[in-house]
């Protein structure tokens, strides 16, 4: 069995190599080392899935970090979850990447764009690969720090530094949780690798911590409540890192986080409730606040964020391979609609939809495509979101929570409505500002007619009528062989209806009306406009609770830095000086006077003797003669 | 028989002739012949003593020899460094030369 899938990151992280130092000289061609090198991976992703198929598993690669007897083995995994995902990736990834040639074709920075997604690909993939949770955490802020760097990609502009930083700090939080939870398990389990966490016993309020700390990782790069705040600032960034990072890939990530640790969350039944219950809060929130949003790409960032709440609400009642479809899923169809949005924008320049409309007759592909993925996404049949949403449903209602079930319909409702006020804003009715449309580039269009097939079809493996190929495929434990061999009629009817009655409600309201948003009934709903309009106010919250008080905590250190640290330095400082000016007096009048005073009494008394040089010989001589006489006088008196 | 006492007086004489030469003559060449004189002086008082005192036969006159041997040398350095020192200073009287001077 050839084993090679360790290889899948390697290429594109090559390609970031090769991007990053010799970018400035390849120009438009970095684009083609960069898509080159993820569709090596996407061939090796491929023949792995081929070799999983036929038998093959995880393998051990090399140990590292041997300590205390306890050994770090670092492999790859290779189960149905990793190669659906990997596939997911490294498709998604390839076709985003063709599209941005043509939609990052005017950046000054346009091979360190490349760069950059090589390197989230090399990331995500490794991510993916990682068989313990060490190697994972490691590609796991890989990716936090390329979701940073794209976000800022623009940073000439202010919000969208800004929004990189809330991006990476807002993530932080999350993954700080992870960390901790990353050292319970290890401190108490001595194992860190995926497998082991099926034979975890015992302790189940110590495991249940770990878990939830885990799921706080999760939170933080899903995007769930209450850390959902930075993916809608995240939009700030080009458009196909939007599609990529923030809609199809990254943010799932969470998700998967959550779906290859289900052994822990699955034994440990409260954090699976939690699960649940975050995600439920999440999809009807984010889902209410993309109904009053008037940025195309926020409005896809809240449905995101709803989706991935509805994803975790597929884990949290025990649905694997619901939410793991649904994920595949809505990968195609999210990165699908902001490709679109993207493609909609790079033609008007405009984020407003108060300041588009009837631009589908211009962009008939773009228009054509962002319609089936909102019909997909929506959960018309026979679209591929409504399969994945309706095993969810058909999930959530065999587990027994009544709430969720309800909160899960009303965010569906929702979905349907907020995805056909886009649509009937933007494509249709007449345009409310000057614009003009045109088609966008071919390297733009052919990835969204590829991602609109995928979008139609990718629901059909995991449909009844595939006969569930895809849970069969990809499960967890035994639990699965019980599960929806027989197609429940009863959600799918009710799924259709709330799909129609959402589609329905935004055409009264937006294509009948000939006002943008019927006043009477923004009037009526003052309060709660306000508030949904507002995000509920989480980000001022956040400000006024912890951005602030930090900040003037900050203030009160810096403050204590300058006055109390720097003056206590500076008189320390000045001390010294002092000290050292009393030194150098002793120095120059006392020590320096001594030697001076000695230097003088020598050259006086030298002056005076010089005085006998007289430099005549017989000066000298006289002198020697006298002393000879003397010699002789004192010998002849001595005796 | 000239007694010995007239030998040494005349040695004395010469050798205070010589001494007076030497420390006021300002002729270079008159000190280096006043050194002449004191060195005859010893001579005579080497040769006397070698007469009339009980000394081996000869010696003091071999040593006059050496020391008339020795003056030559020294005359003719003597006057080697006079006539190098007149080329300097264009002068030979010492108190005119006091390069030695501090």
């Amino acid at each position: 069995m050839v084993k090679f899938a360790h290889l899948i990151p390697i290429f594109p992280f090559l390609a970031f190599a090769i991007l990053i130092l010799f970018g400035r000289k390849l120009k438009r061609s970095s684009a083609i080392i960069s898509i080159a090198a993820s569709l090596i991976s996407l061939l090796i992703v491929i023949l792995t899935f081929h070799g999983l198929l036929k038998g093959q598993g995880s393998y051990k690669l090399f140990d590292w970090l041997v300590f205390n007897g306890i050994t770090l083995r670092v492999g790859v995994i290779v189960d149905p979850l990793t190669c659906t995902m990997l596939l997911v990736v490294a498709t998604i990834g390839s076709l985003i990447q063709v599209y941005s040639i043509g939609y990052m074709s005017d950046d000054p920075r346009f091979s360190r764009f490349f760069a950059y997604m090589s390197l989230f690909m090399a990331s995500m993939l490794g991510l993916l690969l990682a068989d313990n949770f060490v190697t994972l955490y490691m590609f796991w802020e890989g990716v936090g720090l390329c979701s940073y760097l794209l976000i800022s990609f623009w940073f000439e502009k202010a919000s969208a530094a800004k929004a990189g930083m809330k991006a990476f700090i807002t993530t932080r939080i999350g993954d700080a949780g992870l960390l901790l939870g990353i050292f319970l398990l290890f401190f108490s389990t001595h194992d860190l690798s995926f497998s082991g966490l099926s034979a975890i016993t015992g302790h189940p309020a110590l495991y249940t911590t770990a878990a939830l700390l885990i799921f706080c990782g999760a939170i933080g790069k899903s995007a769930q409540f209450p850390l959902h705040v930075w993916l809608p600032d995240a939009m700030e960034g080009p458009t196909p890192v939007s599609a990529l990072i923030h809609a199809a890939t990254m943010v799932a990530a969470g998700v998967y986080l959550v779906a290859r640790c289900f052994a822990l969350f699955f034994t440990h039944q409260p954090a699976l409730v939690c699960v649940a219950y975050i995600g439920a809060i999440t999809a009807i929130m984010a889902a209410s606040i993309a109904t009053v949003n008037n940025d195309i790409k926020r409005v896809l960032a809240y449905s995101t964020i709803s989706q991935l709440g509805l994803m975790m609400i597929g884990l949290g009642v025990g649905g694997y391979s619901a939410s793991t479809f649904h994920l595949v899923t809505h990968a195609f169809f999210k990165a699908l609609l902001f490709l679109c949005a993207g493609s909609i924008i790079h033609s008007v320049h405009t984020q407003e939809i108060n300041k588009m409309g009837g631009i589908f007759h211009k962009m008939k592909i773009t228009g054509t495509a962002f319609i089936i993925a909102s019909l997909a996404i929506s959960g018309v049949p026979p679209f591929s979101g409504f399969w994945s949403k309706d095993e969810i449903m058909t999930e959530i209602l065999r587990s027994g929570h009544p709430m969720i079930f309800i909160a899960a319909t009303i965010t569906n409702l929702l979905t349907a409505f907020y995805m056909f006020r886009l649509i009937f804003l933007v494509l249709f009715g007449k345009p409310r500002s000057e614009l003009h449309p045109h088609e966008s580039p071919k390297t733009m269009a052919i990835p969204l007619i590829i991602l609109s097939i995928f979008a139609i079809f990718m629901g059909l493996p995991g449909s009844p009528l595939m006969n569930n190929v895809f849970q069969r495929f990809i499960y967890f434990g035994a639990e699965h062989t019980a599960l929806s061999s027989n197609p429940d009629h009863f959600v799918m009817g009710i799924s259709v209806i709330v799909a129609f009655l959402g589609i329905g409600i935004a055409y009264a309201l937006y294509m009948l009306n000939k006002e943008i948003l019927s006043k009477s009934i923004r009037n009526r709903f003052t309060g709660l406009y306000d508030l949904v309009y507002n995000k509920y106010y989480v980000d001022e919250l956040y400000e006024f609770l912890f951005i602030r008080p930090c900040a003037r905590l900050s203030k009160a250190f810096s403050g204590f830095d300058l006055k109390v640290i720097d003056g206590a330095v500076n008189a320390s400082a000045s001390m010294v000086v002092f000290l050292s000016k009393a030194k150098a007096w002793i120095d120059s009048n006392i020590v320096d006077g001594t030697v001076n005073m000695i230097a003088r009494a020598v050259g006086m008394l030298s002056g005076e003797l010089r005085k006998m040089q007289t430099g005549y010989i017989q000066s000298y001589l006289l002198t020697a003669f006298m002393g000879l006489i003397l010699i002789l006088l004192l010998k002849i008196i001595g005796g | 028989m000239i007694p010995q006492n007239h030998f040494l007086i005349l040695s004395a004489i010469l050798f205070a002739i010589g001494i007076f030469g030497v420390l006021t003559r300002k002729n270079a060449i008159g000190i280096l012949m006043s050194i002449e004189l004191i060195l005859n002086a010893a001579n005579i008082n080497l040769i006397t003593f070698n007469k009339f005192q009980k000394t081996p036969d000869g010696l003091g006159q071999i040593f006059a020899l050496f020391v008339i041997a020795i003056a030559a040398v020294s005359a003719v350095i003597g006057l080697a460094l006079v006539i190098s020192i007149y080329r300097n200073a264009k002068t030979i009287l010492v108190t005119k030369i006091n390069l030695m001077k501090w």
